[in-house]
């Protein structure tokens, strides 16, 4: 193995379920050992079976798919030893305690670091001797990602680690994810949260329909693709396509889109296009409802791509 | 909604003293796998009910029911009349006092309560001073009772028999039905647990994505089989202590068959059904789904078997299909040992079915079985 390979690399990555539906269309990623890499998309986007084929769990119709280097067909054995992995749902047995669900999968590997450590780190102490069954969502999804850490492992995969968690679970999620990449481990997780690609990843991939359609680190994606401010406002009088065109060429407008009844304008500087929009509505002589601005999110960079919200679907 | 308290960063708090490194041998999988499963059955109370308090309540149930007690005294009735009270004189002095329980009623009650099933039979003193036997030739307790009340007569009456006759009486544990059927409840347990507890344990974690997890770590596949496996043999052994210890205690079975012969027996029961198990559940992905492929996979033994009765009833032309099943060739070696005390070196036409029955099961689930 080269030290140079990269912790997670795939060419080309097809897979097609029954010969007919297509979840993956040619996907290509390089994920480099430290990085903090997010798949974002809305549900069937193709980002669970593209994770399941990395983790060697599925077959891909076509491409290759390394790992530190390595490939499934070859050494199997050997890179299971290096990977933690949380599914998208797992259930546990409720009938196990959560130390002894952490100790059973410990000794699958050949050197486990101690289940009390990562107890401790995750806050399970508390509840080491509790039914799995007893827990609530948080605690089973911070075990989840016990029985992954446990291995010690190089990579960490985590398919939507905190849908349907409340704001405090995921918050808690997110440190124990970033003190896993702190110590130097690899991160490749999917969500469909914006928020969360955006606060926890360095690099992510915008997938859709089984495709990556914008990579690239968060602030860049904005950057590039969201313009730097989002202005949304309401008018009186009509709004059609016409319309839509006069305000894209007001100054230092990059886009313009109609969504849900209002305005939503792209901008890069806030001061020249401003003014200049009072002063269109005035030349129109309709009256202006509604006006804000905000800073420019993942979901206006997905919105801009795709025409829809992540959300929806 | 209470509201939470904060929790600091996990780094912030104080770590405990770090462990050395620990280095797994290689059976720790296994033992894990199986220790955890072991916990799993203990703690799951429908499972101690269903394997171990449901053939005990089954074998208790129905000892009670079959349990071999003296026959009863046949109910006969006189037509009330001048001879009736004769009648009455001769079956009381017959060689069995109290061998008949006997009414004297008027014509009409008589043969209404005969043909409620009330008597078994209607003596009629009639006028030549003999007596008319009123019967049914259907009702073999009404046949019985006409034999029995006309030898009584007959000999109170001064016959002497031609011909020396001897009876020897004979129920002896061992011929018993409780002794036929403690074996087949062992037999058929060894099957329904066998086949759920491996079956359904399996479709229940596919369907839970727990099989897929396992597969995601270095757990050996071979090993996760044998512990689950394992988890059976240890079952077979507490099946099959409990159920030879009620037909001992309580129904005073005579177990002929060294102990060591009875559990290699149902060890091979145990494999043979766990391999059915496996294949059944080899590619199901919903229990709906395997609970059908189960019960019927499983009819055809329930029937067929020779579980609560002797197959011995079923057309000879299906014999052999029957005695191929593994349930029938377990529950015959079964009793074999037990009852006859047979040793295992005649039992081997019988082990071979189940070990080709486990072993086919076992290399075709392998070869089918679905993990994700």
């Amino acid at each position: 193995m080269s030290s140079m390979a990269a912790a997670i690399q795939c060419r080309d990555l097809r897979k097609t379920y029954d010969g007919k539906v297509e979840a993956v269309r040619g996907l290509n990623l390089e994920i480099q050992a430290g990085e903090c890499f997010g798949l974002l998309g809305p549900n069937g986007a193709g980002k669970t079976t593209t994770i399941e084929i990395l983790e060697g769990l599925l077959e891909p119709t076509s491409g290759e798919v390394f790992i530190l280097g390595h490939t499934w067909r070859e050494n199997e054995r050997e890179m299971r030893e290096w990977l933690g992995i949380s599914l998208q749902e797992t259930r546990l047995s409720e009938k196990l305690t959560v130390r002894e669900t952490v100790e059973l999968f410990a000794s699958f590997y050949r050197e486990p670091r101690s289940s009390d450590e990562v107890l401790h780190e995750l806050q399970l102490t508390e509840k080491a001797d509790s039914w799995v069954g007893k827990l609530s969502g948080g605690q089973k999804q911070r075990l989840a990602v016990a029985t992954a850490l446990v291995c010690n492992p190089k990579i960490l995969f985590l398919d939507e680690p905190t849908t349907g968690l409340d704001p405090q679970s995921r918050r808690q999620l997110w440190d124990i994810i970033r003190a896993f990449q702190r110590k130097g481990g690899t991160v490749l997780l999917t969500t469909h949260y914006m928020d969360e690609a955006e606060r926890l990843c360095d690099r992510l991939a915008i997938v859709d329909h089984g495709q990556i359609i914008a990579e690239g680190s968060p602030s860049d994606l904005i950057e590039r693709l969201g313009g730097h401010h989002v202005v949304e406002f309401s008018v009186t009088g009509n709004s059609d396509g016409a319309a839509l065109e006069a305000w894209r060429k007001l100054p230092s407008v990059e886009s313009a889109r109609e969504d849900d009844g209002l305005v939503a304008l792209n901008v890069q500087e806030l001061h020249l296009a401003i003014p200049a929009l009072l002063d269109e509505v005035k030349r129109q002589e309709s009256e202006l409802l509604s006006l804000t601005t905000r800073q420019a999110s993942l979901e206006d960079v997905f919105v801009r791509l795709t025409g829809r919200h992540l959300r929806e679907q | 909604m209470s509201i939470a308290e904060p929790i600091p960063p996990a780094e912030l708090k104080a770590k405990p003293p770090a462990s050395p490194a620990k280095r797994n041998r290689r059976w720790a999988g296994y033992t894990h796998l199986l220790m955890a499963r072991m916990k799993e059955l203990k703690r799951e109370p429908e499972v101690i009910f269903w394997v171990f308090v449901f053939p005990l309540l089954l074998a208790f149930g129905l000892g009670i029911a079959f349990r071999n007690k003296p026959a009863d005294a046949p109910p006969v009735v006189i037509v009330a009349g001048p001879r009736a009270q004769d009648a009455v004189a001769l079956l009381e002095h017959s060689p069995q006092p109290g061998a008949f329980k006997i009414q004297v009623q008027d014509a009409d009650t008589a043969l209404r309560g005969f043909r409620l099933g009330k008597y078994d039979l209607v003596i009629e003193p009639d006028a030549q001073g003999g007596f008319q036997y009123r019967y049914d030739p259907a009702r073999p307790e009404s046949t019985l009772a006409r034999a029995q009340v006309d030898d009584a007569l007959q000999t109170a009456s001064g016959r002497h028999d031609v011909l020396e006759t001897k009876a020897v009486t004979s129920s002896d544990p061992g011929s018993r039905y409780i002794d036929f059927l403690i074996p087949g409840l062992l037999g058929m347990n060894l099957m329904n647990s066998g086949m759920w507890g491996i079956g359904f344990a399996l479709v229940d974690m596919r369907q839970r994505k727990l099989l897929k997890r396992f597969v995601g770590t270095p757990m050996r596949r071979g090993d996760f089989l044998l512990a689950l496996l394992s988890s059976r043999l240890v079952l077979m052994l507490i099946e099959i202590g409990l159920l030879l210890t009620l037909g001992v205690v309580v129904f005073h079975m005579k177990v002929m068959g060294s102990l060591f012969s009875i559990v290699l027996l149902g060890s091979a029961g145990a494999v043979a059904f766990g391999g059915i198990g496996l294949l059944t559940a080899s590619r199901a992905q919903k229990i709906e789904s395997v609970s059908g492929l189960m019960n019927l996979v499983m009819m055809p033994m329930w029937i067929f078997s020779g579980v609560f009765f002797s197959y011995e009833r079923f057309p000879a032309m299906i014999q052999p299909l029957i005695k191929a099943l593994p349930l029938t060739a377990l529950n015959d070696a079964l009793r074999a040992s037990i009852l006859e005390g047979r040793p295992l070196s005649h039992q081997w036409p019988r082990l071979l079915v189940l070990i080709l029955w486990g072993g086919i099961s076992f290399v075709l689930a392998v070869r089918w079985f679905r993990w994700t």
